[in-house]
């Protein structure tokens, strides 16, 4: 316990960082995975934009993307985060490659929950003289808003799991906290330490999360 | 020239699967509604109602003839020119369709923001739909909070909102118990004698066309079996669809398994006297019978009243001498059907 005192103003720090990389991620992962999503959403048969040949590209995409486990993705998105943010490790590396597998995944999700609002209620819109664009601000998002918010923090969730690895490459964050003075120095405390700060964080956005979904769903 | 014009429109669906035959919707469908009556469209699921009410705003594109609608043509018109036209069309649906995460005021707001009507437009518009329906004291309120007749009234308060010239209602009253049915179907009344609005009332229920409507179309298999005043339909029926219709509501001359039962409790010949209005009275055929000497007692049937005219098919069992029923029956026979029944 007498190790992990010192290391406080560490431990601060990791979170911050932690809370940066998840942050930026599914800001920039959450509307990448939107309009993916919605993308697939409206372009499937049937649908507002329905475009067999868009649909099939994009969910090919996402179906080669998705499954790909995060620390691979890491090493096989390199050279492309290096090009992009200038740096293959590091704390904005680590953004842009959490953010990109966020985005595919997110996808799954907005589609999925856009799919749970009655076509009756777009056909409604559509006629009384709704134009797309309209129908789907106005009417898909604001209709599928519960769920989707609780979609986002599942994926909040799954971020901070991520972004754990962030520490293989550079990056900073609980994850490489709990390697670095826990798991290298043998002393256990302080690996704990980071998981139960981890644990407070993702009760604590579940828990907004749930709150602001049931306001939203009204039950 | 009609509000609602169909000329010998159809619609075919591709098939689902490659090298499979293109699936009919609609097949011929000719059809004419004149501004300020309320046309009923009536057939079994599947027999292309719905997909037939959605020509005419667009919802559905057809594949073939012409629609026009207010003079304007709607077959072949991309989706983002059918604003204008829709704004002119409301419609109202079987599961209502309202938008969940809106209140009362708002869903009912959303085709005068499509049309772009200013904010103070709105506020008014929306206050004197809300009192047309009755629902003023649920305005803030979510649709999860309404009954089913509560959540129909948004729905057509919304349709109507941006002051449309039709009405198109998609089988508006099938999800309704009886008696919110008629608080529906009486609003949907006032809507047209008060608001001069056509309506356009796709059902299953016959009962529904006999409340309501003042023509209308027997659908079967994607075509148009019959079409005509819904007195005529009603007291007449030339095709066997219709008639199953009609027998849901109108008890006329009975099928062979009902003249077993009947048989087996009354005595005499049996007869059914259809009556139409204008032609004969009951009270003639009544006399006439008693004074040949014939016994009679009513078994079966009734006279319905539509659209303000009576008709109706009466079954009789008589009791009397052959020749002096015959004699009767000969002289009331002129403007009265006589079916002798096996």
């Amino acid at each position: 316990m007498e190790d992990l005192i010192p290391l406080t103003p560490q431990l601060w720090t990791a979170v911050g960082e932690t809370l940066y990389i998840v942050g930026l991620s599914l800001l920039f992962g959450g509307i990448g995975g939107l309009l993916i999503g919605l993308g697939l959403y409206t372009t499937r048969s049937g649908a507002l934009l329905a475009n067999r040949a868009v649909f099939g590209i994009l969910n090919v995409l996402v179906n080669i993307f998705r499954p790909i486990p995060f620390i691979i993705f890491l090493a096989a998105a390199q050279p492309l985060a290096r090009s992009v943010t200038g740096s293959g490790i590091g704390n904005n590396a680590i953004i842009f490659t959490l953010s990109l597998a966020a985005a595919f995944g997110i996808s799954r999700i907005v589609e999925q929950n856009l799919l749970t609002v009655q076509p009756g209620v777009i056909e409604a819109a559509r006629s009384v003289g709704a134009g797309r664009r309209r129908i789907i601000l106005t009417i898909l998002i604001p209709e599928a808003l519960g769920p989707l918010i609780l979609g986002y923090t599942y994926i909040f969730v799954a971020l901070v799991d991520m972004s754990a690895v962030a520490g293989y490459v550079g990056g900073g964050g609980l994850g490489n906290f709990a390697i670095q003075y826990g798991y290298r120095q043998f002393n256990p405390v302080v690996t704990w330490a980071a998981v139960a700060v981890i644990i407070v964080l993702v009760q604590l956005v579940q828990f907004l999360g749930n709150q602001t979904a049931r306001k939203v769903l009204r039950r | 020239m009609a509000l609602i014009s169909l000329r010998n429109v159809s619609k075919t669906y591709p098939p689902a699967r490659r090298g499979e035959p293109p699936v009919t919707a609609l097949q011929d469908i000719s059809l004419e509604i004149e501004a300020g009556e309320i046309f009923g469209i009536i057939g079994y699921s599947g027999a292309g109602k719905s997909t037939l009410v959605r020509l005419i705003n667009g919802l559905e594109a057809s594949t073939g003839g012409e629609i026009t609608v207010d003079g304007r043509a709607v077959s072949g018109v991309p989706e983002r020119k059918l604003k204008s036209l829709r704004l002119d069309i409301g419609m109202i649906f079987q599961q209502f369709n309202l938008f969940n995460s809106k209140t009362v005021r708002s869903n009912i707001a959303y085709p005068l923001r499509v049309a772009g009507r200013s904010k103070d437009e709105i506020t008014a518009r929306t206050n004197e739909l809300l009192a047309f329906v009755g629902l003023t004291d649920k305005a803030g309120s979510y649709p999860e909070q309404l009954s089913g007749g509560q959540k129909q009234r948004v729905g057509i308060a919304r349709a109507l909102a941006a002051s449309p010239k039709i009405l198109l209602a998609d089988e508006a009253t099938s999800a309704l118990d009886p008696e919110t049915t008629q608080e529906v179907l009486a609003l949907l009344r006032r809507v047209n004698r008060e608001l001069g609005i056509t309506i356009v009332v796709i059902t299953h229920e016959m009962e529904v066309i006999k409340d309501l409507a003042t023509r209308v179309a027997v659908m079967d298999a994607g075509r148009i079996v019959e079409q005509g005043g819904v007195f005529e339909v009603f007291s007449n029926p030339r095709e066997e669809s219709s008639r199953r219709f009609v027998s849901t509501v109108v008890r006329g001359i009975p099928s062979a398994e009902e003249v077993r039962t009947l048989r087996s409790r009354h005595e005499g010949r049996m007869v059914t006297l259809s009556f139409r209005d204008g032609h004969s009275s009951q009270a003639a055929v009544f006399l006439e019978l008693a004074a040949a000497g014939v016994g009679f007692e009513l078994v079966y049937g009734g006279i319905n009243d539509i659209s303000g005219r009576a008709f109706g098919h009466l079954t009789l069992a008589l009791k009397g001498a052959d020749q002096a029923i015959d004699g009767a029956l000969a002289a009331v026979g002129h403007g009265i059907k006589v079916t002798e029944l096996g």
